[in-house]
């Protein structure tokens, strides 16, 4: 039987679709003409045979390889260069091993970020600690390991002027500096302000203090930039501070950090364009960057190192999502949609993105339009509002492209658990990095009080009598 | 059920209705199950012949067949005696 089924045919959907004749839709241009049976030589359908669908997917091959075009771009143009993983783009540890591997650093916003960092065998002076909030703890511990601590606000830096002088050695501090560089939203909620002065006034209570030692300079000017230029400012307007830090304290800063915030090829919703077409290349980011600190008034026997803290870029397209059909149905208005087996509980990035999602079988060429939702009994989980696919029926795989960045950081355990994550290594091997998540897993952090126990256990054999539900005695 | 008499249906899947003026194209699937529906096949009859060169299920078979059929009367294509 099975070896007849072999021989059998493809099965596609019947449809019919109504010819519309008139000007061509813009908006029309297909998804996807091949199907993608297969990620780094692996069949999708055996992955999701043997690890469950959805799961997640991620090619090492494509990590190593985005990683070297990134630096390739940087190293050939600027002196010295430093990576440091972003771990919060996607902070399992097989991935940012991977970047370790490859030379970079970790760049930390939290306290359980900057364990993971030690803990996967960073060295502390190797470890970036960003974001707004560091306890006394947190701060005590960075200093203690020498990692780079970049100052948020003014609370942080009169904190680590109260507790430097307990360590008998001075903290290495920078600022985060936000900046208008022509970009829509200007993010000025981290850092200090360059254009008010804040960022100036905080340079020079640092060094005026002489608790802590001035290390560098940081900016993030926003994320998915998607024009090269704004950092050309953003880099320009760090390297003015560091002129006149050198003019006024005489101090040459060890280094300038770009931050993160380079757009990956994925298409942003509303685009018109693909973002395989509209997103700059990594030569554009460090043409940018690096030229403007070269043609800067910095000493250029003293260039700082030049750190970047890129992560979505280096990440996404290595990752894909393997997910099947749950189901098709017609809304009232008749328009169709699809089930996936997959929500916005684990494609985070589905709000802002319009992924390329193609069929994991073949497929004729014919398309019809659907709005894809996620499995979740929750209406805002969608997908997709309108895809042009190929007729899709229940259990038919996707591959949900470049989804390798923030999902696996941001995806949420609600209604549906956390699926496995795999990872393919170099030599085709496939590899478990995650678990999938299991009821006793997630209700292992749970305590229930005793009067709250199921009821067949605080009220004995009282319930198998009657049979009827026992009533929890909610004043005990 | 019948096909609507005045529909055109070419062998390359590509359907015309005269009194709307609609043109349809259908994926070949689609075109195959038409094709036997001209010929008065019966939904079993379709179902079963699909079932033997296609590799799918019969419940999946039955509610994709069901679907068509359903849109076919919606678009006045089929007809019910």
């Amino acid at each position: 039987m099975e070896n007849y089924n072999m021989e059998k045919l493809n099965f596609e959907r019947p449809i019919i679709r109504k010819i519309n004749t008139g000007i061509s839709n813009k908006f029309g241009m297909k998804t996807e003409f091949e199907p993608i049976k297969h990620i780094d030589n692996v069949g999708v359908k055996g992955l999701a045979a043997e690890y469950g669908s959805p799961v997640f997917v991620l090619s090492e091959k494509t990590m190593r390889r985005t990683f070297n075009d990134a630096k390739r771009a940087f190293d050939t143009r600027y002196p010295k260069v430093q990576f440091s993983w972003s771990y919060k783009t996607n902070y399992l540890n097989a991935v940012c091993n991977v970047f370790h591997s490859e030379g970079s650093w970790a760049e930390v916003v939290s306290r359980f970020e900057y364990d993971k960092a030690i803990a996967n065998g960073v060295p502390g002076n190797k470890i970036i600690f960003n974001g707004p909030d560091k306890t006394d703890d947190d701060l005590n511990t960075a200093i203690k390991n020498d990692s780079f601590i970049h100052i948020d606000h003014f609370d942080e830096l009169y904190k680590l002027i109260e507790l430097a002088p307990k360590h008998h050695k001075k903290p290495k501090v920078a600022i985060r500096v936000n900046m208008d560089t022509g970009i829509y939203p200007m993010w000025d909620r981290f850092g200090f302000n360059y254009e008010n002065g804040e960022a100036w006034e905080a340079i020079s209570k640092i060094i005026i203090s002489n608790k802590l030692e001035f290390t560098g300079l940081h900016t993030h000017i926003g994320t998915f930039i998607l024009s090269a230029s704004a950092y050309a400012i953003a880099a320009s307007k760090l390297a003015e501070l560091a002129v006149r830090i050198k003019l006024k304290f005489h101090k040459d800063i060890s280094y300038i950090d770009m931050g993160g915030g380079f757009a990956s090829s994925n298409t942003l919703k509303g685009s018109y364009l693909m973002g395989i077409d509209t997103s700059p290349s990594f030569d554009d980011y460090a043409e940018a960057i690096t030229t403007a600190l070269i043609n800067s008034d910095i000493d250029p026997d003293n260039m700082p190192l030049l750190i970047l803290e890129t992560g979505r870029a280096l990440i996404d397209d290595a990752g894909s999502l393997i997910g099947s059909v749950v189901a098709n149905k017609k809304l009232s208005d008749g328009r169709k949609a699809t089930i996936m087996d997959f929500g916005v509980n684990l494609l985070f990035t589905s709000f802002w993105y319009d992924h390329k999602i193609t069929p994991a079988q073949d497929f004729s060429h014919h398309s019809e339009t659907t709005t894809l939702y996620g499995p979740l009994c929750m209406n805002i989980d969608q997908i997709r509002e309108s895809i042009s696919l190929p007729p899709l029926k229940r259990g038919d795989l996707v591959v949900v492209s470049k989804v390798g960045a923030y999902n696996m950081t941001q995806w949420m355990q609600f209604i549906m658990m956390r699926p496995k994550v795999v990872l393919i290594d170099k030599k085709g091997e496939v590899h478990i990095i995650r678990h999938n998540e299991t009821r006793e897993f997630v209700e292992s952090l749970e305590e229930v009080p005793l009067h709250l126990k199921k009821a067949k256990d605080v009220n004995g054999n009282k319930h198998k009598h009657n049979g009827k539900p026992v009533e929890i005695d909610s004043k005990n | 059920m019948k096909i609507n008499k005045k529909i055109a249906i070419s062998e390359s899947g590509f359907v015309f209705n005269p009194t709307t003026g609609d043109s349809y194209s259908l994926n070949p699937i689609a075109a195959e199950i038409l094709d036997m529906l001209k010929k008065d096949l019966s939904e079993d009859e379709i179902t079963d012949a699909l079932l033997e060169k296609y590799d799918v299920t019969a419940s999946v078979l039955h509610r994709s067949i069901d679907e068509f059929i359903d849109t076919l009367k919606e678009m006045k294509i089929l007809e019910n005696e």
